[in-house]
């Protein structure tokens, strides 16, 4: 301490033996004395709970039946995986939970970039554009799910209504009930809500492109569709890859508007797996066959995540 | 010849941009519009809103649904606890973002000046775990919780906020402090100064935008969190707006311009951080793509 201060005030200059040492044992500590309450935190409230699911995710763990939770049979720990698997649902469910991860990501995308390239373009009102853009992001995914509830609702929805109104349909459509317009309409408030961060991101991306390059793309007599190819999208990659990761650290959120707007139903025709999962717990409190779930939509998500974190890394990596 | 040939491609460039601004206009408002009549519709009375035929243009604006949200008007009171839940989602974010800023923040300095033995791992655990979906953890975290006394309160839900923004806080610093030249800390290094003084001296209040980004990012997400919360929470000590908000479905009925209402005031935060930090927190998202 007392040395620290002598040198802060540049009087004694440091020995030289010592202040190696004493660097090194600093340069040893303080990166890990700054990342060990987040690291313990996150254990203790994520890793840790999500490994206690696991483990009753081999129990048949009854919440309402506080005896089954030491019920851990060796012989039988993989019950409630074979349960699931047997699960009409849960194949239904998965399969719907791909298809709207799938869509979801790749429809956010195409359409993020896409206002992205438009909004580079443009030269007045720039300002108000961006606050419109951003308006989604004020609203919670809560909110998000009973706009689009509302929105389709079969006898108040303002989207029969207006149909109705101009005459093109004569009977409302029950659009969340219905298949396949219930999962389509849950896709469509879900693109609603990832779409501006999309764009915002993108279109950073875009303008950090220098015009050089669309000069000498222009002087070599390029078209706007090879510019697009050849320029604009493979430099734009690392921003593509950060939206990505965001967009797949944030898929369950999804799980909010689905509750307000059809909770999986009706006749679990919307069903995903987070809210089979939920289901099955808060309904009938099978922790143990929700458990099971839920780490089949964690294995999902994790996969998922941990394939971009190295795209993220390298493209990070390539840039020095 | 040039001079003409110049003339006429400025030309085009020039209505070409003019559509731009007018599409991108037309499409932004129209993606925007749901949202303004969610807000319009608040402000409405009731007759109106539920009318059919429907009433498209609004015929006057009345406060009439934020009085009975609050129960100021004792005949048209909503009987939802609004109050509770304000004072709830307030210090539940307020708590959560208090104590995950400085954590996040101290990690993410590690990862941006120091390559340390397994700082790849830590990395990649936190955002991992990130990807964990709410409900999923939301069981677990449920009989933990219940096992300890902390379900139903404010301060346990405010626990579980916390460490869930810190791996987006650690991230998002971790790129503002890369963006501050490494010359920086080599002077104060050459200087004297500990780690820690120039971290605290030098390098944090550099780093005060990201720092807003961070805090408003933290504040936001524990704001609209409920997957976690629709599990943890189940009475009107401990629940938030989010939560709140299905007290207006009724088994048959829906009160839509309750829940409206309702929704004004949950956007109230995100309006005025999203006006307020737009420009850093697009800087602070994009920022790991121009330069590692």
């Amino acid at each position: 301490m007392t040395t620290d201060v002598a040198r802060l005030s540049g009087k004694l200059p440091p020995p030289e033996k010592d202040s190696f040492f004493a660097r090194l044992r600093r340069r040893q500590w303080f990166p890990y004395l700054m990342t060990v309450p987040a690291l313990l935190v996150v254990l203790a409230v994520v890793v840790f709970p999500m490994a206690y699911a696991l483990f009753v995710s081999f129990t048949p763990f009854h919440l309402l039946r506080p005896d089954t939770t030491s019920a851990f049979v060796p012989a039988e720990m993989f019950d409630n995986y074979a349960r699931l698997a047997r699960d009409d649902v849960f194949w239904r469910a998965l399969r719907n939970t791909v298809i709207f991860m799938l869509v979801t990501v790749n429809a956010s995308l195409l359409i993020g970039f896409g206002m992205a390239l438009m909004m580079a373009r443009m030269t007045r009102m720039v300002g108000p554009a961006r606050t419109l853009l951003m308006i989604p992001m004020m609203f919670a995914p809560v909110l998000i799910g009973f706009q689009f509830a509302w929105f389709f609702n079969a006898t108040v929805g303002l989207v029969n209504n207006a149909l109705t109104t101009l005459g093109l349909i004569s009977q409302p459509i029950p659009f969340l009930i219905d298949e396949p317009t219930g999962m389509m309409s849950l896709m469509l408030a879900s693109i609603w809500m990832t779409v501006p961060v999309v764009s915002i991101i993108l279109l950073a991306g875009r303008l950090s492109l220098p015009d050089e390059l669309y000069d000498a793309a222009s002087v070599d007599g390029a078209s706007l569709w090879q510019k697009l190819r050849h320029i604009t999208v493979p430099q734009m990659r690392p921003f593509f890859v950060i939206v990505l990761l965001l967009l797949s650290l944030d898929i369950a959120r999804a799980y909010d508007i689905v509750r307000i707007m059809t909770d999986g139903g009706p006749a679990h025709r919307t069903e995903l797996i987070w809210t089979y999962a939920g289901q099955l717990a808060i309904r009938n409190s099978q922790f143990g066959l929700a458990s099971a779930m839920s780490m089949t939509a964690v294995v999902l998500g994790v996969a998922f995540t941990f394939y971009l974190f190295r795209q993220m890394m390298n493209v990070r990596r390539d840039l020095g | 010849m040039t001079s003409r040939l110049r003339n006429t491609t400025r030309r085009r460039v020039h209505w070409r941009d003019v559509g731009a601004n007018w599409l991108a206009l037309t499409v932004l408002t129209l993606a925007a519009l749901p949202a303004i009549w969610i807000i319009l519709t608040a402000f409405r009375p009731n007759l109106e809103v539920n009318a059919s035929p429907p009433i498209w243009i609004p015929q006057s604006i009345t406060l009439e649904a934020f009085d009975s949200l609050f129960g100021l008007n004792p005949e048209i009171a909503a009987g939802v606890p609004v109050g509770n839940y304000l004072f709830n989602s307030v210090t539940v974010a307020l708590l959560a973002t208090a104590l995950s800023v400085p954590i996040g923040t101290a990690a993410g300095y590690a990862f941006s000046r120091f390559s340390f033995v397994g700082s790849r791992t830590i990395l990649l655990v936190l955002l991992l775990t990130r990807a964990v979906p709410g409900i999923a953890l939301s069981l677990p975290l449920f009989l933990l919780m219940r096992s300890v006394g902390l379900v139903d309160t404010i301060h346990g839900l405010a626990f579980v906020y916390m460490a869930l923004n810190i791996p987006f806080t650690a991230w998002l610093m971790d790129g503002f402090f890369r963006r501050i030249p490494k010359e920086l800390d080599d002077a104060a290094f050459v200087d004297g100064a500990s780690h820690w003084q120039t971290f605290w001296k030098i390098d944090l209040p550099l780093a005060l935008p990201g720092l807003g980004a961070a805090a408003v990012f933290a504040f936001l997400a524990a704001w609209n969190e409920y997957q976690i919360a629709s599990i943890m929470t189940k009475t009107p000590a401990a629940k938030t707006f989010p939560v709140g908000l299905f007290d207006f479905t009724g088994q048959f009925t829906v009160d839509w311009r309750g829940m409206a209402a309702m929704s004004v005031l949950m956007m109230i935060p995100a309006i005025l951080f999203v006006l307020l930090m737009s420009r850093s927190l697009t800087k602070g998202l994009t920022f790991g793509a121009v330069k590692g």
